[in-house]
C-alpha cells in the first residue's frame, strides 16, 4: 500500500456564495466519498477542510538570517487549496479512481505520493 | 575469468539488440520496479558471457536471458522481503529452470503491451510517455530517441530518468488497465506504437532507410493490441495502416539502396499477403457505425494506394476526400501537407502548390524537410526549375536520412541541368 495526499483546489468565489444547504450537501458528499474509498479497498488516514486562502499567512526565509511573514497563500492562484485528504491505496490507479469521485466544485485534485520514510 | 570468444560476444550483442526490451518487460512484471528490473537484466547479460562461453550459445537466447533475469528479480524480492517482510504478495510463484530452454518460451508477449500501457499512463506527460516507451518497450538507445525528437542526449536521458522516477514514487502499476479504462488509455498507446513504427519505417539517421526490426516489433505490438481489443476500429486501423505501409518495403529502395517514390515503385514487389490482411482490417475498421478515427482513415488511404495498379490509375479524388475527413478528426499540419500532395495528384500541380502553401504556413512545420521537398517537386512538374532547385537546396539543409539526402541531391541535379 502507498499513501497519497489529495490537495483539493477549488474556486473560492463559488464557496463564498454557498448557502447552509449547499454546505450540508457538500458534507454529505464527503461522507459518501469516505464510503467509496473504503469500498474501493482504500483508507482515509486524515482529511480536513481549510479556511479560505485569504486567511493564510506565509512564512519564508527559514534558511536565511531573517525570516519574513506575509499575508496570503504561498502562491497566488485562481483556484486555491481548500482541503486535503491523506489516503492509503494500492497504487496510483486506485488513488486516481478515488480522486475522480471526490466532490470538488470548479477545480481539481492534486494527487501527491507520500514518501515512505520508514523503508530502508 | 577468461575472455569471451568472438562468437559469444557477437551472440550477446545480437541478443542485447533483439531481446533486451522483451526480457525487461517480463522481468518488470516479476520485480515490480523498473530500476531493479533493469539491473537484473543487466546481470543476466553478464551471466550469459561466462555461461554461453562454457556451454555454448542457447537456441533461444531470449528465453535463457528472461529466465535468469526473472530468477535474479525473485532473489532480489526474497532478500527485500526477508529484510522488511512485507513484499511476498508481489512474488510470482513460478520459477523456471534456466537449463530448461527447450521449445517452451518463458516469454509472455503480453508483458510488452502491459509495459506500453504503463509507459503511456496519463499521469505521465505525452513527451515522457513516448520517450519511456521507445526506451523501455522498444529498446531504442537514448541517443537515437534524442535524435528523433531533436533534443540533446542529456535532455532525453533526464526526461527518461524523471519518468521512471515518477512511475516508482507515485506507484504507477505494471498492469493492464481495467476494461472500462481501456478506451480512454488507448489513444496514447496507438500514438506511441505508430510513432515507433514510423521511426523504423524511415530511420531518422544512418545509411539504411528502414530499420526492419523496429518495424516488425511495432507490427507485433499492433497485433497484440487488436487481440486485446477485438473489433476496436482504431486498434484495427493502426494494424492495417502499418501492414499496408510496410507492404511496400521491397519497392521503396532500388537495387543500389536509393529511395523510390510511391509513384515510381514497382508494385509487383508489394507484399500481397500483408495487403490482403491490411485491407480486410481496414474495411472492418471503416465499416463501423461511428465516424472513422484517424488510424482507420489513414489505413483507408493506404488501402486505396495498395489497391491501385499504378499511381496514375489511383483513385486520387477518393484519397483527397479521405484526407478531408482526416483533417477534421486530426487537424495537424502534416495531414494538411499530405492532403496538398493528394490534391496535386487529383487536380494538378498548380492546385497542389496552392494547398501546400496554405498548409506550410504553420510554424510547426518549420525545419521539416518534407515541405521544401514537396514544393520543389511540384515546381519541377510546373517547369519552374530555378525555384525548384532553391527548394531542393533548402530540403537538403534539413534532411537527416542519407537515403533521402541522396534522392534530393539527384533531383537537384536534374533541375539544374542545362
Amino acid at each position: 500500500m502507498a499513501q497519497y495526499l489529495f490537495l483539493i483546489y477549488s474556486d473560492p468565489a463559488l464557496e463564498a456564495d454557498m448557502t447552509p444547504d449547499d454546505w450540508n450537501a457538500m458534507m454529505q458528499a464527503h461522507q459518501e466519498f469516505a464510503g467509496k474509498v473504503t469500498a474501493g479497498g482504500g483508507k482515509i488516514l486524515a482529511g480536513e477542510a481549510l479556511a479560505p486562502a485569504t486567511t493564510a499567512t506565509t512564512v519564508r526565509g527559514q534558511d536565511t538570517p531573517s525570516t519574513t511573514v506575509t499575508d496570503g497563500p504561498f502562491a497566488e492562484t485562481k483556484e486555491t487549496l481548500g482541503g486535503f485528504y491523506l489516503i492509503e491505496s494500492e497504487d496510483l490507479d486506485a488513488a486516481i479512481g478515488f480522486a475522480r469521485v471526490l466532490p470538488v466544485r470548479a477545480g481539481g485534485v492534486e494527487v501527491r505520493p507520500v514518501i515512505d520514510t520508514s523503508a530502508g | 575469468m577468461t575472455q569471451p570468444t568472438a562468437a559469444t560476444r557477437e551472440a550477446i550483442d545480437d541478443a542485447y539488440r533483439r531481446e533486451w526490451a522483451q526480457v525487461l518487460a517480463t522481468t518488470v512484471r516479476v520485480a515490480g520496479d523498473l530500476d531493479i528490473a533493469e539491473e537484473c537484466v543487466q546481470e543476466a547479460f553478464v551471466s550469459a558471457l561466462a555461461a554461453w562461453d562454457a556451454d555454448g550459445v542457447p537456441a533461444n537466447t531470449g528465453a535463457w536471458l528472461t529466465t535468469v533475469a526473472k530468477r535474479k528479480a525473485l532473489d532480489h524480492l526474497r532478500r527485500a522481503s526477508t529484510a522488511r517482510s512485507k513484499l511476498p504478495l508481489l512474488i510470482e510463484p513460478e520459477v523456471v529452470d534456466p537449463e530448461d530452454e527447450g521449445d517452451e518460451v518463458s516469454v509472455i508477449p503480453d508483458d510488452r503491451l502491459r509495459l506500453v500501457f504503463t509507459c503511456c499512463h496519463p499521469a505521465l506527460s505525452p513527451e515522457t510517455q513516448v520517450a519511456l516507451t521507445l526506451r523501455l518497450v522498444c529498446g531504442l538507445p537514448t541517443a537515437n530517441i534524442a535524435q528523433t525528437f531533436l533534443v540533446s542526449e542529456s535532455t532525453m536521458a533526464a526526461r527518461i530518468t524523471r519518468g521512471k522516477k515518477k512511475i516508482q514514487v507515485a506507484r504507477i502499476p505494471f498492469v493492464m488497465p481495467q476494461p472500462e479504462d481501456l478506451e480512454e488509455r488507448l489513444d496514447a498507446v496507438l500514438t506511441v506504437i505508430h510513432l515507433f513504427f514510423t521511426a523504423g519505417h524511415t530511420a531518422a539517421s544512418g545509411n539504411e532507410l528502414v530499420d526492419r526490426e523496429v518495424v516488425v516489433r511495432a507490427i507485433e505490438l499492433g497485433r497484440q493490441l487488436t487481440a486485446l481489443m477485438p473489433g476496436h476500429p482504431e486498434a484495427q486501423g493502426l494494424l492495417a495502416l502499418m501492414l499496408l505501409t510496410d507492404a511496400r518495403r521491397a519497392s521503396r529502395v532500388d537495387a543500389e539502396g536509393e529511395l523510390v517514390l510511391l509513384a515510381e515503385q514497382d508494385r509487383s514487389l508489394w507484399d500481397q499477403d500483408a495487403i490482403t490482411e491490411g485491407l480486410a482490417l481496414e474495411r472492418g475498421a471503416m465499416a463501423q457505425d461511428r465516424a472513422a478515427g484517424r488510424f482507420a482513415l489513414q489505413a483507408a488511404i493506404a488501402g486505396v494506394h495498395a489497391s491501385a495498379p499504378s499511381a496514375s490509375m489511383t483513385d486520387w479524388p477518393a484519397i483527397v476526400s479521405l484526407y478531408d475527413q482526416l483533417l477534421v478528426v486530426w487537424p495537424t499540419p502534416v495531414v494538411a501537407l499530405n492532403r496538398a500532395a493528394a490534391i496535386a495528384m487529383a487536380d494538378g500541380p498548380a492546385a497542389g502548390l496552392e494547398a501546400l502553401d496554405d498548409a506550410a504556413s504553420s510554424p510547426a512545420l518549420r525545419g521539416y524537410h518534407y515541405v521544401p521537398a514537396a514544393r520543389a517537386d511540384l515546381l519541377r512538374q510546373l517547369g519552374r526549375d530555378a525555384e525548384a532547385a532553391e527548394e531542393y537546396r533548402q530540403a537538403l539543409l534539413m534532411v537527416g536520412n542519407d537515403v533521402e539526402r541522396r534522392f534530393l541531391q539527384r533531383r537537384l541535379a536534374e533541375v539544374t541541368q542545362f
